[in-house]
């Protein structure tokens, strides 16, 4: 058998995990948000279309749209009427820049914290344990996953 | 989507009702599924999610109580008609007629659907790669299945019932049948569909219904079980006052010795600090996942 290739943005995205206690939608959202940060995806690039990544993720259609119209709220996407949506150009937004700083500054903090938790002997599972219970507590909100 | 947005509802039940003789199959079932929408309807076998089906299919009577899909009349033969041109329906038992081969069942069905997709029967006639001049009756069960996937999903239904559609499937074309339905949500159909898998709900619904013994226990949406749904557990050191956790959001309690485990829907924070209140020590609130909701719900009070 070939090895075979497939140059489709739609394999940009990985299959979300139902079960993570983190809804799909956001789940995606933060992908598309990754995407962006690493430059997997550039300004200008163009994204699945609606369908085309529903059924490739096999998620509902009504979660896809929803997440592109957010982003689109947010500046990072740009729809354009009858042509699917498109990562805005930086022109258009300082989103992209600002944010990637901002989130490697999180990794760095999220790091530290790993690091002190384990030094004081809790265990992975326990570290992630805390971290959704705070979370859950603290604001009725839910962790986003990177 | 073509169809008016005159009402909002793809499935509308009142008190629908079936009586089996004495046995109550459904009793006084109200529920409404959103147009365009997935819904997963779960239930424990025997809840009543068949009979409940066969009623909105018009294959069987209800004993009470109404129902109306895609805006007719379930009761009214007329209207059920009008109503089966409009809706797809795949049971777990893949019906097809034996002395047809597998085109001829094609241009059959077809002929009675005038919103039929050529584009989606050839995108499955080449993926699947069905003989066409095979005689259903000799086709393999995984053919059976292909060749019943492509009569429903090419009639441009809109609204397709899918009574345990993935049951019997190998892994590939359980996939792929989900990947049919999201397919045809995303050219407007609304969806209704039965399953034990609960996963394969999580993946691809945007809304939940929950039965047991011919009544609804749970409505709700995939999007409020992540973010409101919780488990909150908290140790006591004196004895709690159950009747202070009657509040609002508070689906279950079950005490074990000194922990108290608390199901909620909503209201998570308010619930937690008044646990804490209460001289709970040690109140850990946590997500809860579909399957543990709904195993939770379906647990038997002790009473």
């Amino acid at each position: 058998m070939s090895l075979s290739y497939s140059t489709n943005t739609v394999t940009l995205f990985l299959k979300p995990n139902p079960a993570s206690g983190v809804p799909i939608y956001l789940q995606l959202k933060e992908q598309v948000r990754h995407a962006c940060e690493t430059g997997a995806l550039r300004p200008g690039d163009s994204l699945p279309g609606i369908r085309a990544l529903a059924e490739s993720m096999v998620i509902n259609p009504n979660t896809v749209a929803r997440v592109y119209r957010e982003l689109e709220q947010e500046g990072l996407l740009e729809l354009r009427h009858g042509v699917g949506a498109f990562v805005a150009q930086r022109g258009t937004t300082r989103w992209t820049a600002a944010r990637t700083g901002q989130m490697k500054a999180a990794q760095k903090a999220a790091r530290t914290f790993v690091g002190e938790l384990r030094r004081r002997g809790i265990e992975s599972d326990e570290i992630r344990r805390l971290v959704e219970a705070e979370l859950a507590t603290s604001d009725g909100k839910v962790p986003l996953v990177g | 989507m073509e169809t008016s947005v005159k009402q909002a509802y793809a499935i509308e039940t009142e008190a629908l009702t079936k009586y089996y003789g004495d046995f109550e199959a459904v009793r006084g079932l109200t529920m409404l599924v959103p147009k365009g929408s997935i819904t997963g309807f779960l239930g424990q076998n025997g809840a009543g999610k068949s009979s409940t089906i066969r009623m909105l299919l018009g294959m069987s009577r209800p004993t009470r109580g109404s129902g109306r899909v895609l805006d007719f009349d379930i009761a009214n033969e007329k209207q059920s008609i009008e109503m089966r041109k409009r809706v797809a329906y795949v049971g777990e038992d893949k019906r097809l007629y034996d002395y047809m081969t597998v085109g001829q069942m094609i241009d059959f069905t077809k002929a009675f659907y005038p919103g039929w997709r050529d584009d989606v029967e050839k995108k499955l006639l080449e993926e699947f790669r069905l003989p066409l001049d095979r005689l259903t009756k000799k086709l393999s069960k995984g053919m059976r299945t292909q060749t019943a996937l492509l009569l429903a999903f090419a009639r441009g239904a809109e609204l397709l019932i899918l009574d345990e559609p993935t049951e019997g499937l190998d892994p590939v074309m359980a996939e792929k049948l989900l990947e049919l339905v999201v397919g045809a949500a995303a050219d407007g159909a609304s969806i209704f569909f039965s399953s034990h898998q609960i996963a394969e709900v999580e993946q691809i619904a945007d809304r939940i219904l929950l039965i047991d013994r011919g009544q609804l226990l749970l409505d709700t949406t995939l999007d409020s079980i992540s973010t409101d749904f919780r488990r909150i557990r908290g140790v006591y050191d004196t004895a709690p006052v159950m009747s202070a956790l009657a509040l609002d959001g508070v689906k279950r309690v079950a005490v074990d010795g000194r922990t108290v485990s608390v199901m909620v829907s909503h209201n998570s924070v308010t619930i937690a600090e008044r646990m804490r209140a209460q001289s709970a020590t040690a109140v850990e609130v946590s997500p809860m996942t579909l399957k543990e909701i709904v195993l939770e719900s379906l647990k038997r009070d002790q009473s």
